[in-house]
């Protein structure tokens, strides 16, 4: 039958028009009174008769490596491709976002690793192909003897409870419809862990542990601050004891002297319950802070991996020593001005269509013919390093010719020379190797 | 060229001749809300010379943006009450005309904010945006003369083939793009005091250090007295002569950043400086995290705002910190080092009891 | 954006099948057979078995029903001849059917009254974006005060009121209680038989009725829209460039919230130029959407099964055209 045509014309313009002035009526009361952190307040344990000296035994200092630890989780040739799809009636795919390109690590026991990069560089694809939230394009992911990349969802559901993720924005990660309790609980009912009664107990322990008063678990997301949530984030992660906790840039979006409060209590959390962390942050300095062992993306790759005192003092790879170099230091205040710089040129190229050979080679100041040709490997260096760069150095000595070119058999200019037998092409293995290739003598040694 | 930029020397005798560009005395911003007044900025007194950057740093909803946009005139009359007095270039901006206010907006003085692709009209194309700023002030340019002046704005602040790039929307710019157009708008009119509040916080580190380098030469170039808003004490170390703590809408330490950082001698610079790992510290060095939650400015708390959060009012006698507000005196490294604080001899505290636990390799070299 | 628009257009004519079809199940397989009331009507209700049998037979309802929809389909592009009972009926194409009560191609009809209808609907629409657009921009700019307050609670109100009351009380007050001179003779009259101002007054009270409630509606939802765009940073961005207050509200606010108003609007549109029922009933307005209700009425299916299709059509493409100017109105929208 003909609908009456009116009625829907009175019905839109009501709604849609009652909603915009509701948003706009929200914003007048949003702005007169403005979120009053009073409000939660209350909620955090007393600081009354906190002293400095108790205050800093509780500070963390930066987490020591443990080279002894065995990996849990370990990646191999990783890929993550999402399709590029064409406009038109129908939709081809003309494309594909590399977003993950082959990357190789291992993520240590009880231990944690940092994943830093430019923005777009596949971080967050990374955490989500390892919390299997996409299913990798290729690669292997090693975890107590199974391949997450081969599993079907089902295959995954008991090992979910292991791998659990920590988001970056503690405003909308967490349903602000659900009591806390609610939030944190959820994963026990729905993997039936414990006894429903055994459920509450369960979540005001974590609470508790993460530093939130247990008595409210009855409040909603928006009773707490920003630090808060986040805490409330990280109880939902732990709830399950999980073995590995990919956190990815868990406190980007929280003010400075609440992120130390966060990184303290991850650090808490993964000495107390032995996690593992891949710890994502474009935040070099707190990377630094919490993680040993640091790999460093760009476009899609692992340029550079290593122990932090390796990536951080003594970097190889021009990329890493760009991004280091533009991080600004407290520090220079005692001498005033600004740091000496290497300055990044352009932007970083797009996914869909990356450079050819070294990705990096449309903004490194020592790219040469070879670049262009020929991909560098990502090298093992040293005993816990790793370089992809066919001229890797430290700052100031980078060398005038490749140093890979008798391992991809190729000249100086990249093109193959006859005869030559590449001696290893698939260098990239997920950990480190006893033995390196020394970049002195170009030949094998070993430690 | 419609603008005749006046050479360094004759602009550097005149500033000498006027003292400080900006003047910030006694300021005090009030939101009357439903719940009651908000004082979000109270007592604030600073200055700003020409070829100077002042950082501001605080957390967030200490008031940084309340009293530029205060500078600016941006707020809105009948939702903000500001008292003291705002001189920008001579002239006092507290209470001036809508109109006359205006004329200085965006010509004399200019604001450049944080989230560019926000900040920019989606609907209008990057040039359109950057004439429209141009044309407001100079009534007698022509089209034309705007346009060229927009793309060689764009061309100044590094974009890449600015007469196409002129055509573009915002959405079509990168993130450091984006920036950089609203840095170029910012200028096009060679302000004299330019404010960035946050300019980089979204950003990437190799596109953060870009701005500033680009923030710096413009400084350089144009002599302009600039105030930078941040979070990132390390951007502080490397762009500000000045620095300004503050803290529930209050200024709790300014001095040189060298005074501030180095020297610090205010708890909640202290707090800062402890809460935030470095790339170059000693990896001993402990991540001392400021407990507590910033108060509510609706009901700031008695005495030093900073007292409920603050670790060492145990070393100052009786209930002072908890009943009376401590008022913003000199600090022992110098007149121009100003602080808020009941503490006897903090420096002395702060070297022997906090550096050793946030940078212990510093420990000797300040001895 | 040019092969957009074909690739929505394919997917209309694909929604415009499957309507028509629907519309034609929906008949064939209803409560009583499809013959029913012609058959009561040609009878004065005193319809046999017999007599149903007949008019079935000649209307084709004894055959399967793909063939009839086939049959239905080439009318529409080559015309046919109808027969009810003995008697034939020439349809030229479109044919969209004869009526069952006048025996007259429906296409006919349709076209004659959409000049009707159409003058109704740009009539009212134009009245209340002219009203409504401005109003909300003024409440939006003083939001908050006493003014801005009443006038959107007295707004709301009025739009609380149904359609067809406020209509109705419209048409009341101004005809019967103030007999208003004039524009008390409603209905439509062709501008090219008695004149344009025949032709306003006529249709002038429909256009009150109409502009004043659809204005009630614009100027909460404008309001709404304005008020957001106002709170946008890039607003704070125009006022720090220093520009004069004007500059800001209109050139940088309200074209910013003028995109969910006109994509609103287009539906709107749309659906008045589809027919209005209300209006049309209470003005005596010869138009579509009185058509339609006559034909439910009086169960005179194939002007029901036209109308419906007509709505069908003027939705799809004024949906169409709604996303082809909101690509216009937003660069970041981009067609594919
Ligand atoms: N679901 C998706 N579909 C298509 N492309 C995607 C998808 N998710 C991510 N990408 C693309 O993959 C690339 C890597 O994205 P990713 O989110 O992993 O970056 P990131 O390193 O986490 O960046 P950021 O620091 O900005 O969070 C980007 O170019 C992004 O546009
Ligand atoms: N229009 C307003 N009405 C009421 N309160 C306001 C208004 N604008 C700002 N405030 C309040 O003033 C305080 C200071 O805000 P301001 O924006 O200056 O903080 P900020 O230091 O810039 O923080 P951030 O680092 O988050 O930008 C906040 O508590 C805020 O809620
Ligand atoms: S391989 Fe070449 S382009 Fe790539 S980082 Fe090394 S020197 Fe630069
Ligand atoms: S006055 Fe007291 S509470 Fe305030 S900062 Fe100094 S010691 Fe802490
Ligand atoms: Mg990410
Ligand atoms: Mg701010």
């Amino acid at each position: 039958m003909t609908q009456d045509p009116n009625a829907r014309a009175q019905i839109e313009p009501t709604e849609v028009g009652a909603n915009a002035a509701e948003t706009g009526d929200r914003q007048l009361t949003a702005e007169g009174s403005p979120e009053t952190p009073d409000a939660y307040g209350s909620h955090e344990i007393s600081i009354q008769d906190l002293d400095f000296a108790t205050l800093a035994e509780q500070g963390h200092t930066a987490t020591k490596l443990d080279p002894l630890a065995p990996a849990v989780l370990s990646v191999d040739n990783l890929k993550m491709y999402f399709p590029v799809k064409s406009s038109g009636v129908v939709r081809r795919t003309i494309g594909h976002v590399q977003a993950v390109d082959g990357i190789s690590f291992e993520v240590p026991k009880g231990g944690s690793l940092g994943l830093v990069g430019e923005s777009g560089c596949g971080k967050s694809t990374t955490g989500r192909l390892i919390t299997r939230l996409y299913k990798p394009t290729g690669g292997s992911m090693m975890f107590q003897g199974h391949d997450l990349a081969k599993l079907s969802s089902r295959e995954m559901k008991p090992l979910r409870r292991d791998v659990q993720m920590i988001f970056q924005d503690p405003y909308t990660s967490l349903n602000p419809r659900h009591t806390v309790g609610t939030i944190v609980g959820a994963a026990l009912e729905v993997h039936k862990i414990v006894p429903k009664n055994k459920v509450l107990p369960r979540v005001q322990e974590l609470l508790e542990i993460v530093g939130l008063n247990p008595e409210h678990y009855n409040r909603y997301p928006n009773e707490f601050s920003g630090g808060q949530r986040q805490r409330i984030g990280i109880a939902r992660a732990l709830t399950l004891n999980p073995k590995v906790l990919v956190a990815d840039e868990p406190v980007s979006a929280l003010d400075v002297s609440i992120q130390a409060q966060v990184v303290n209590l991850l650090q808490d959390i993964q000495t107390e319950f032995d996690v593992s962390f891949l710890f994502i942050a474009h935040d070099l300095a707190i990377v630094r802070h919490f993680c040993p062992e640091v790999a460093v993306m760009y476009l899609g790759k692992i340029v550079e991996i290593g122990d932090r005192e390796t990536i951080y003092g003594r970097p190889h790879h021009p990329y890493t020593q760009a991004l280091l170099s533009a991080v600004p230091d407290v520090k220079q205040a005692a001498i005033g001005g600004r740091r000496e710089r290497i300055r990044l040129e352009g932007d970083v190229p797009s996914p869909i269509n990356p450079p050819s050979g070294c990705r990096f080679r449309t903004r490194c100041q020592f790219a040469q013919e070879i670049c262009a040709k020929v991909e560098p490997p990502l090298l093992q260096i040293g005993p816990r390093h790793k370089a992809a760069c066919h001229f890797a150095g430290e700052l100031g000595s980078h060398p005038a010719t490749p140093v890979t070119t008798q391992l991809l058999g190729v000249d100086d200019q990249g093109s193959p020379v006859a005869g030559a037998t590449p001696t290893n092409t698939q260098l990239t293995i997920p950990g480190y190797e006893e033995t390196w290739y020394d970049l002195k003598t170009k030949q094998t040694t070993g430690g | 060229m419609t603008s005749v930029p006046m050479t360094q020397s004759s602009a550097a005798e005149r500033d000498a001749a006027e003292g400080p560009y900006l003047q910030v005395e006694d300021l005090k911003v009030t939101f009357p809300t439903q719940d009651g007044p908000v004082t979000a900025v109270s007592g604030l007194t600073y200055s700003v010379e020409k070829g100077k950057t002042l950082g501001i740093v605080g957390e967030s909803g200490s008031g940084k943006s309340v009293s530029s946009m205060a500078v600016m005139g941006l707020h809105d009359a009948k939702s903000a009450q500001i008292s003291g007095s705002i001189r920008v270039g001579g002239t006092e901006v507290v209470g001036l005309s809508e109109s006359k206010m205006r004329g200085l907006r965006g010509n004399s003085m200019a604001m450049i904010f944080q989230d560019a692709l926000a900040a920019l009209h989606p609907f209008y194309k990057i040039g359109g945006q950057l004439e429209e700023a141009y044309l407001v002030h100079h009534s007698s340019a022509s089209k034309r003369d705007a346009r060229r002046k927009a793309i060689e704005m764009l061309d100044r602040v590094g974009i890449p083939q600015p007469d196409r790039r002129v055509d573009d929307f915002p959405h079509q710019f990168s993130g450091g793009m984006r920036q950089r157009a609203m840095i170029a708008m910012g200028l096009i009119n060679d302000p004299s005091l330019l404010i960035a509040d946050e300019p980089t916080t979204a950003l990437d580190v190799t596109v953060q250090a870009q701005i500033l380098d680009l923030l710096q030469d413009l400084q350089r170039e144009f002599n302009s007295a600039v105030i930078i808003i941040t979070h990132d004490l390390g951007v502080i170390a490397e762009m500000a002569d000045d620095v300004l703590v503050m803290y529930a809408g209050r200024c709790v330490e300014y001095g040189t950043c060298k005074q501030i950082l180095v020297a610090p001698e205010m708890p909640y610079t202290w707090g800062l400086l402890s809460s935030i790992p470095d790339v170059t510290a000693s990896t001993d060095a402990r991540l001392i995290p400021i407990p507590g939650n910033p108060p509510s400015l609706l009901r700031p708390p008695s005495g030093c705002s900073f007292h409920p959060r603050c670790v060492h009012s145990d070393k100052v006698p009786g209930d002072l910190c908890r009943t009376e507000l401590p008022a913003l005196l000199p600090a022992s490294s110098g007149t121009a080092h100003l602080k808020r604080c009941h503490l006897a001899d903090p420096l002395q505290i702060y070297r022997t009891e906090v550096l050793p636990e946030i940078a212990p390799e510093l420990v000797e070299e300040t001895r | 954006m040019f092969a957009y628009v074909v690739k929505r257009l394919i997917s209309g004519v694909l929604v415009v099948t499957l309507v028509s079809m629907a519309i034609f199940l929906l008949f064939w397989f209803g409560p009583s057979s499809p013959a029913q009331p012609i058959c009561d009507r040609e009878t004065s209700n005193r319809c046999t078995q017999t007599k149903l049998a007949l008019y079935e037979k000649t209307l084709g309802y004894d055959n399967p029903v793909y063939e009839e929809y086939g049959k239905y389909v080439k009318g529409i592009f080559v015309g046919r001849t109808l027969t009810i009972a003995s008697n034939d009926y020439e349809c030229g194409a479109p044919c969209l059917g004869v009526s069952f009560r006048t025996k007259q191609p429906v296409k006919e009809e349709l076209v004659s009254r959409i000049p009707a209808t159409f003058s109704i609907a740009i009539g009212g629409a134009f009245l209340y974006l002219l009203f409504g657009v401005p109003i909300g921009v003024a409440a939006a700019k003083r939001r908050g005060t006493v003014a801005d307050k009443a006038l959107v609670s007295s707004f709301l109100f009025i739009s609380s009121i149904p359609y067809y009351l406020f209509a109705l009380l419209t048409w009341l007050y101004l005809t019967i209680t103030f007999e208003v001179p004039f524009f008390s003779d409603t209905g439509y009259f062709p501008i090219t038989e008695v004149g344009p101002f025949k032709w306003f007054s006529g249709l002038f009270l429909a256009w009150v009725a109409l502009g004043i409630f659809g204005c009630t509606q614009y100027t909460r939802f404008t309001r709404g829209a304005m008020v957001e765009a106002l709170s946008e940073d890039y607003i704070r961005t125009a006022k720090a460039k220093g520009l004069p207050t004007r500059t800001i509200v209109y050139k940088h606010g309200l074209r910013a919230a003028l995109v969910p108003v006109v994509t609103i609007f287009g539906i709107d549109f749309g659906t008045l130029l589809a027919g209005t029922i209300f209006t049309e009933r209470i003005f005596e307005i010869q138009g579509i959407g009185w058509w339609s209700l006559e034909a439910v009425q009086g169960r005179d299916l194939p002007v029901v099964q036209a109308t419906a299709l007509f709505s069908a059509v003027v939705l799809i493409i004024s949906n169409l055209l709604v996303d082809v100017v909101y690509s216009v109105l937003d660069p970041r929208v981009r067609l594919s």
